[in-house]
């Protein structure tokens, strides 16, 4: 046993045994039951749902109450707008993030060092607080019910230009930027054909991280659309407070609204894992 | 600026005010040093930096700063939901009011309550969980992905299902509690049940991803530390209790504080688990957190003023929050 612990890496690189695999195992069981289960429950029906034992598999109602879901329950223009939301953040964050990050990583200019403090101290704010004058905004520029109400004001990240701004320090070499610049390359240049082609691999992992919560963001977007033009968390709201009476219909809403970012962490569960354990280590 | 144009400038032999701007130039070539152009450049330089990071403050100052320094002024005032127009000054009756509120009172112990409840147990789960990722593992990849997917379910879906697995007839937790001989629990009506029913959602989502923050921690710590610790003797549990966690430390304190910001602003969970009533939090508001204090107030009831106020005490917990944490933070950084 001593001698596996001396590994020569950083980090303690014992072999699991048994134990380690059974506490494991159970632990990813009781992560995934509630997501599996959801989908057993959106293939019931409303009655059977209400009987005990709870069902423990499929049924065989899972299209029709989707498309209950879909047509009535309003996910299917919700999980539009979703998409046209979580992708206009995502793209803004990216981009303003890996910008700014770069100015902060690279660039020498009067009060940096302040402004990255302030930066990051912004991280610990949480939005919320600000709800009440945003309103009073959307209302005055008669945005409530609209997309950019949602879209403006999660646009950049201060969590995103601090990821950026600490991948680009070490990924991004200043030899790069001087030769760059002896070329006579303007600065957007430079953001182009030097910035962008190094930080892709961090500004991939940002984007992923940023459409995540953008998908899942709850408390704005409620207050400020309505199940009219909703995005999938406010027709989920809605559901919840009994928009459609029946549970196995809600169960499909709440599957149908999950499946997008399940398929997501199915393609790219490696590069979020990857980026949130980065995010760690610096943050 | 196409490739076409670009290319087609390097045939001709360049004659000196033909090229307008320094894009049409080919690649390569150092500017003419005419003096316009190397003023140009060296304004390039200077400003650059201040335009790159131009978009996020405007941002943020417009849709973050901005409003919270704005919540502080609308506290001040009558600003009814029904009644945007008009917003009377009332100096600090909205304040005077939410401290003789019994509900606001309620609503500050239930965020307590509730934090404490997800908090503490997720972070140690937590941790347990990432010592036991830092083993050599087959298959790491899937462990860390599948423990990552209550996160990928939003609040709105996740609070849905446990919702309906925690209903009083017919629930599937109560059936299993059932089978260890404990009677049905009334999870949405109980005072603690909803309250640690409200948390188990929380714990669900979020203790995989702390998991993966701890064990990135974990993997930075020095091996030659747990060499010396094993020629000295120690267990596997005293190298974890000597070694691991003193190293953790400042990420166990960033965790903590992240959680603790997150449960002041708990909101989505019980206000989905309280059904079509869920903004109260229950009949006797028992899980009636803040948040969901000033979502009530504000666009239930539709005194935004008072919402204002609420939002404005949240914001003075974190204050004080921040200061406990710098204190704590010095402590550690003295021994």
């Amino acid at each position: 046993m001593k001698s596996t612990a001396l590994a020569p890496r950083a980090g303690r690189q014992l072999h699991a045994g048994p134990v380690t695999y059974t506490v494991l195992g159970l632990f990813t069981v009781v992560s995934l039951l509630p997501l599996i289960w959801t989908a057993v429950a959106a293939s019931r029906t409303d009655q059977r749902l209400a009987q005990t034992p709870p069902p423990l598999w499929f049924g065989g109602n899972l299209l029709k109450n989707l498309q209950t879901a879909w047509d009535q329950g309003g996910l299917g223009k919700a999980m539009v707008n979703s998409l046209i939301v979580a992708g206009s953040i995502t793209a803004g964050t990216v981009l303003f993030s890996t910008v700014a990050g770069f100015a902060f990583a690279k660039l020498r200019f009067r009060f940096s060092s302040t402004l990255l403090l302030i930066t990051i101290g912004t991280m610990m704010v949480p939005p919320q607080l600000g709800v009440v004058p945003l309103y009073l905004w959307m209302a005055d520029l008669h945005w409530s019910n609209q997309l950019q109400a949602v879209i403006l004001p999660t646009f950049v990240s201060a969590f995103g230009v601090f990821f950026m701004r600490q991948y680009l320090v070490q990924a991004l070499p200043g030899e790069l930027i001087e030769a760059a610049r002896t070329d006579g390359a303007s600065s957007l240049r430079v953001i182009w054909h030097v910035v962008f082609p190094a930080a892709r691999p961090a500004m991939a992992v940002l984007g992923l991280l940023t459409f995540v919560m953008a998908w899942n963001d709850f408390l704005w977007p409620i207050i400020a659309l309505n199940q009219a033009n909703p995005t999938v968390q406010v027709a989920l709201n809605q559901l919840g407070t009994g928009y459609i009476p029946d549970q196995a219909v809600i169960m499909a809403g709440a599957l149908l609204g999950t499946l997008p970012l399940l398929v997501a962490f199915v393609l790219f569960g490696k590069q979020i894992v990857g980026g949130i354990m980065q995010g760690a280590v610096k943050g | 600026m196409s490739h076409t144009t670009e290319y087609a400038e390097t045939a001709p032999p360049s004659d000196g005010g033909a090229a307008p701007a320094a894009s049409g130039r080919p690649r390569g070539t150092p500017p003419p040093p005419t003096s316009w152009r190397s003023r140009l450049y060296r304004w390039d330089t200077k400003a650059s930096p201040y335009a790159f990071i131009a978009p996020f403050f405007l941002f943020f100052g417009a849709f973050g700063l901005f409003p919270l320094i704005y919540t502080g002024w609308s506290s001040l005032h009558n600003v009814q939901l029904a009644n945007l127009d008009s917003q009377t000054w009332v100096g600090l009756d909205n304040y005077a009011n939410l401290i003789r509120s019994d509900f606001f009172w309620t609503a500050l112990e239930n965020t307590f309550a509730i934090g404490v409840i997800s908090t503490v147990p997720q972070l140690l789960m937590a941790i347990g969980i990432a010592h036991l990722l830092n083993y050599k593992l087959r298959g790491s990849t899937f462990w860390r992905v599948t423990m990552l997917a209550p996160y990928a379910t939003s609040v709105a879906a996740a609070t849905l299902v446990f919702t309906l697995l925690y209903s009083w007839d017919g629930g599937a937790i109560n059936w299993l509690l059932h089978f260890a001989g404990i009677d049905p629990v009334n999870w949405r009506e109980s005072i603690w049940g909803s309250k640690f029913a409200v948390s188990s959602i929380v714990i669900w989502r979020w203790t995989g991803y702390n998991a993966l923050i701890y064990l990135a921690a974990m993997q930075a710590v020095p091996a030659d530390l747990y060499e010396s610790a094993a020629i000295d003797g120690a267990s596997r549990w005293e190298q974890f209790r000597h070694v691991t966690v003193p190293m953790l430390r400042p990420t166990i304190l960033f965790t903590v504080v992240v959680s603790t910001i997150g449960a002041t602003q708990l909101f989505g969970e019980p206000l989905l688990f309280g059904g079509n009533s869920g903004s109260k939090g229950g009949a006797d508001h028992q899980f009636q957190t803040l948040g969901l204090y000033m979502y009530d107030q504000g666009w239930v009831i539709g005194n935004l003023g008072k919402a204002s106020a609420i939002a404005w005490a949240m914001f003075l917990i974190l204050l004080v929050i921040a200061a406990i944490n710098m204190l704590v933070a010095r402590r550690l950084r003295k021994d």
